[in-house]
């Protein structure tokens, strides 16, 4: 009993005085909804970790708890974070909304970023991507790259993000090719390499000659490689596992808004906001334009510069919905607003969406 | 060469110790390891296992995350000591909270505490139902159940999935797939900070369970049915009605636990309510060597596992991963500390026995 | 490529995985023993496999690494449920968190890496023949070897003295053991040979089926290797049925969303599932069948009186 007694207080005084050397330093928390060895999303906001302690060194200490499902579990994983001091914590799934608003409600001090959420507080910023800019670039490859006029689309659940991609990517392609066509296979999953890799070569096989995704995986990658079309890569540069296939890939890239929000709280001006950041801000990012002639190359490059500077809107009207109904007039564009609950495909989009 | 001798009963003295055997092991291996991956033993022991215990609030969130493992398992283990193999409690949970939750969703103005009743009802009716076709399948088409609950998990999952992003969907969401908010009775009441209603359920579960196997009929039937079937034909018990009942039983408890979950600790539905409480649900109910106090105890247990690996994530800046492979040699070492429960160990060189040494 | 035989060959691909493991599991559960931990062995041969043909660039290494990968792991399982009798549902349990996170630690310096694929058959002649070419010659070895291995065990278990023993104990471990056979030693040996085949399918999926390695590659598909053992009332050639019907209801699922139905996706993933209880259902109804192959003595510890 008494080593007990002894090795109880070592270790409290052990953890003391660890508590106590951080006290200078800014405790930056992250809660991941998968492992970050998924190559995907968790693996790329782990790379925006990485970014703030390269960024700021002594300044901060990052922590990190993945693999937290969204419910129960999120919530003391937040107080945890809390409790052991941490003053910035990253929230990446949208699922935790509702949980870091009630953390956040019981301490005021404390600032949260919840990505890819709507609801705010004092002390609770939103932040998302707007990967549908990258989508877009993507299609117009597409509409160029594909002799059958045909993509797949290996898409993981009919959430508003994953249909502003499909819409998107189709508005991109008939802005080049007009009778282009795309194929979407939901595979419920965020990744699972093997249903990928089957949803790809049942596509393929249905005539697409493009594949690009909406999953974490590499497998559709490795799929198109083999059998000779092109593909995209998703959230993270996929080259190696298609140095031939790969066109290009849409990066999330979190680092530069991290560092941004990490430096803000040290310097006392972090404010609660809402962060769509795209091309513009560099939170989206196309991997070098690969396997494609010269002239597309070029067509994509221009086509990045011109989103960037806000010259070209993906969503910009005239757009009809697959009824037929005008949804964007011309001379418009899509709000934020709308785009946020975008439910509805446009039209040529081979699929029906849960009403 | 090791052997083992079946004591003539269950040792009083390692019941009570196994589990500090099943620690003291774990902590030989457990600072092995944490060495090995360079931090230090002591400090890493003592986050896993005592520091969870420090805090009100650790406590509070081991009662918490404890709570439907309870529930669900006294059920289990009820159901496993008849032989009944219910392997879907985690399908039985999901359509228990869809079933539940069709009062804050489709009747949001009945809003009182009847409607709070309603929903636990419906919960165990919901639970019940799904847990009654692997039954059924077994009893009218001899279906084995381990096949037949276990798939059933994956359409529950696949249904609650569609629900919240078509019918249940909260049109006020923005189209994400999630139901409204639950609110006013249609939430858990609150106990203390996170704990809440279900932890009383959980306990009056341990409690009638313990009666109903030690006290009542059905228990006795049970039991015969599960270590001597034969006999219990001849008594009169028939394998069909232990086997719904048993369906029902642990299909009931599963899917209150489920529309605890989401009333509780949730708060609205959304296409993921368990981390896979039916699941472990399983290991509290063989870890509390199938009685409903034992299994309490059990999901206290692993309920800590948890919440010591997600403190060392932070503490020691161990990944998950390490969390999880600690978890499961730990239960290996618990386990194999409960033999010491009904055997005795004996070491002997071999040669030096009878014959057919194993 | 036509249709038909593209679907063939992501059928095929879909269900080997699933062979291996249950072909594995059923002898061991042939046994008397259940290991739930089919799903922790399969991802630890799936990234054994994975690190050992990358070091290696030798993919036949990784086989190899894959299988003893497995049947290591199913070791301590081994151990616990034969030599300390503890329960083989928990320990199958504990088995499977074991494995997960273990190979989520070793795989971390693999993800994002391609891997080394295993080089499919290529019979100079067989292979071109259009259709029966590539659909019965153009696989990797794995492949074969499931079958190989489904055959072997049909003949092993049926057909061989051993093969007999090893039911016995299966059906009844204290006669078996009155007789004078060695329950435990045999036991050893059949869950040794479920995990390397756990392994191996393991392997499967990170060499052939998708060359890289991500934490949690397996997805679930050792649970339905196991639903599938009981499926097949623990007699081989309906594994192998059972696993490819669940592989083709799953790829025709796809095949239907690509087509446009506007079935819920859901639905056509539930599917699977659904039809395997259906089937199940159906071939259960032969109560004779199933009495003559069910091991009775499943999951219940063995010690033998002294």
């Amino acid at each position: 009993m008494k080593k007990w007694k002894i090795l109880a207080a070592a270790a409290a005084l052990a953890l003391a005085s660890g508590v106590a050397q951080a006290a200078d330093k800014l405790k930056v928390g992250f809660v991941y909804v998968g492992p970050i060895g998924d190559h995907g999303w968790s693996y790329q906001h782990d790379q925006g970790r990485l970014a703030i302690e390269k960024a700021l060194g002594d300044k901060v200490k990052t922590s990190y708890l993945e693999k937290v499902p969204e419910g129960p579990d999120a919530e003391r994983a937040l107080e945890r974070l809390v409790r052991s001091g941490h003053k910035l914590i990253f929230a990446t799934s949208f699922g935790y909304m509702d949980t870091v608003l009630k953390v956040a409600r019981r301490h005021p001090d404390v600032k949260f970023e919840h990505a890819t959420g709507y609801k705010r507080a004092k002390n609770v910023s939103t932040y998302s991507s707007r990967f549908y800019e990258g989508r877009y670039i993507i299609g117009r490859i597409a509409g160029k790259m594909s002799k059958k006029g045909m993509a797949g689309y290996i898409a993981s659940f009919p959430i508003p993000e994953v249909v502003r991609g499909i819409n998107a990517f189709l508005l991109g392609a008939q802005s080049v090719n007009p009778d282009f066509k795309i194929k979407v296979v939901w595979v419920n999953t965020w990744y699972d390499p093997g249903k990928e890799a089957d949803a790809a070569k049942v596509l393929i096989s249905q005539g697409a000659d493009i594949i690009t995704q909406h999953t974490d995986s590499a497998a559709p990658m490795q799929v198109a490689a083999e059998k000779g079309v092109y593909a995209f890569g998703q959230a993270s540069d996929m080259i190696k596992f298609g140095p031939k296939t790969q066109l290009t890939a849409i990066i999330d890239n979190w680092g530069p808004y991290y560092v941004k929000r990490a430096k803000a709280v040290l310097d006392g001006t972090w404010k609660s906001e809402d962060t769509w950041g795209g091309l513009k801000t560099g939170m989206v990012v196309m991997a070098p334009y690969t396997n494609m002639p010269d002239d597309v190359k070029k067509m994509a490059e221009e086509t990045e510069a011109a989103i960037r500077d806000g010259k070209l809107h993906p969503f910009a009207g005239p757009i009809h919905d697959q009824e037929g109904k005008l949804r964007v007039k011309k001379g418009e564009v899509l709000s934020d607003q709308e785009l946020l609950g975008m439910n509805w495909y446009v039209k040529g989009v081979d699929d029906k969406l849960p009403k | 060469m090791i052997w083992l001798e079946k004591r003539p009963a269950p040792s009083r003295l390692w019941s009570v110790l196994s589990p500090f055997a099943a620690i003291g092991m774990a902590l030989v291996a457990g600072a092995a390891m944490f060495a090995v991956l360079g931090h230090d033993p002591a400090e890493a022991l003592y986050v896993y296992f005592l520091e969870p215990l420090t805090s009100a609030w650790s406590i509070e969130e081991l009662i918490v995350k404890a709570t439907p493992l309870a529930i669900i398992g006294v059920g289990l283990a009820m159901a496993y000591r008849a032989n009944v193999w219910n392997i879907g409690a985690e399908g039985q949970l999901v359509m228990g909270a869809v079933a539940g939750s069709v009062i804050p969703v489709l009747l949001p103005g009945w809003n009182d505490p009847t409607a709070l009743l309603a929903m636990l009802l419906l919960g165990a009716l919901g639970g019940a139902l799904w847990g009654w076709i692997p039954a059924f399948l077994k009893n009218r088409f001899n279906a084995n159940e381990i096949l037949t609950s276990l798939m059933l998990v994956y359409v529950a999952q696949l249904f609650l999935d569609w629900l919240v992003r078509g019918p249940f969907r909260d049109p006020g969401g923005f189209n994400f797939p999630k139901s409204v908010t639950f609110e006013g009775w249609h939430v858990m009441p609150a106990i203390s900070g996170r704990v809440h209603l279900g932890t009383i359920i959980a306990l009056l579960a341990v409690a009638a369970l313990w009666v109903v196997l030690n006290r009542m009929r059905y228990g006795f039937e049970v039991r015969v049915m599960g270590s001597a079937p034969r006999a219990g034909a001849f008594a009169g018990f028939s394998a069909a009605r232990v086997t719904s009942a048993s369906f029902l039983l642990s299909g009931a408890l599963a899917g209150l636990a489920g529309i605890g979950e989401v009333s509780g600790s949730i708060g609205q539905l959304q296409p993921s309510i368990s981390p896979g409480y039916g699941f472990t649900a399983i290991i509290a109910a063989f870890l509390g060597r199938l009685g409903p106090v034992g299994v309490l105890f059990a999901s206290l247990l692993l309920a800590l596992t948890y919440l010591g690996g997600e403190s060392a994530q932070l503490a020691l800046n161990i990944s998950g991963k390490t969390a999880q492979a600690f978890q499961g040699m730990l239960l290996f070492f618990i386990l194999a500390a409960d033999t010491l429960v009904n055997y005795r160990i004996h070491f002997r060189r071999p040669g030096a026995g009878e014959g057919s040494a194993p | 490529m036509n249709g038909l035989e593209a679907f063939l060959l992501t059928v095929i691909t879909a269900s080997t995985p699933l062979l291996l493991a249950a072909i594995g599991e059923l002898v061991v559960e042939r046994s008397g023993v259940l290991n739930l931990g089919v799903e922790g062995m399969m991802v630890m041969g799936a990234v054994s496999a994975f690190a050992a043909a990358y070091a290696t660039g030798n993919p036949w290494i990784g086989v190899v690494a894959g299988a003893a990968a497995g049947a290591l792991l199913s070791l301590p399982f081994a151990f616990l449920t034969q030599t300390l009798a503890t329960n083989q549902v928990a320990t199958g349990l504990a088995l499977t968190l074991l494995g997960l996170g273990l190979s989520g630690l070793l795989g971390e310096k693999f993800v994002g890496q391609p891997g080394v694929p295993l080089p499919k058959l290529d019979v100079p002649g067989l292979s071109d023949i259009p259709f029966l070419g590539p659909v019965l010659f153009g696989h990797d070895v794995l492949v074969y070897a499931s079958f190989a291995f489904t055959a072997g065990v049909m003949w092993f278990l049926f057909r061989t003295r051993a093969g007999l023993v090893l039911r016995a104990i299966g059906v009844n471990h204290t006669a078996a053991h009155a007789l004078g056979y060695p329950v435990v030693r045999v036991r050893y040996l059949a869950i040794l040979f479920g995990g390397a085949l756990a392994g191996l399918s393991g392997a499967y999926l990170s060499l052939s089926y998708t060359p890289q390695w991500i934490e949690n590659m397996t997805s679930g598909r050792g649970w339905i290797a196991l639903a599938l053992v009981v499926f097949a009332t623990w007699r081989p050639l309906r594994v192998l049925a059972g696993a490819y019907l669940f592989g083709a209801v799953w790829i025709l699922g796809l095949y239907v969303q690509a087509l446009g139905f506007g079935l819920p996706s859901q639905l056509l993933t539930a599917l699977p599932y659904i039809v395997t209880i259906v089937a199940l259902v159906v071939i259960s109804r032969n109560r004779t069948l199933t009495l003559t192959n069910t091991p009775a003595s499943i999951g219940i510890p063995f010690v033998p009186d002294r």
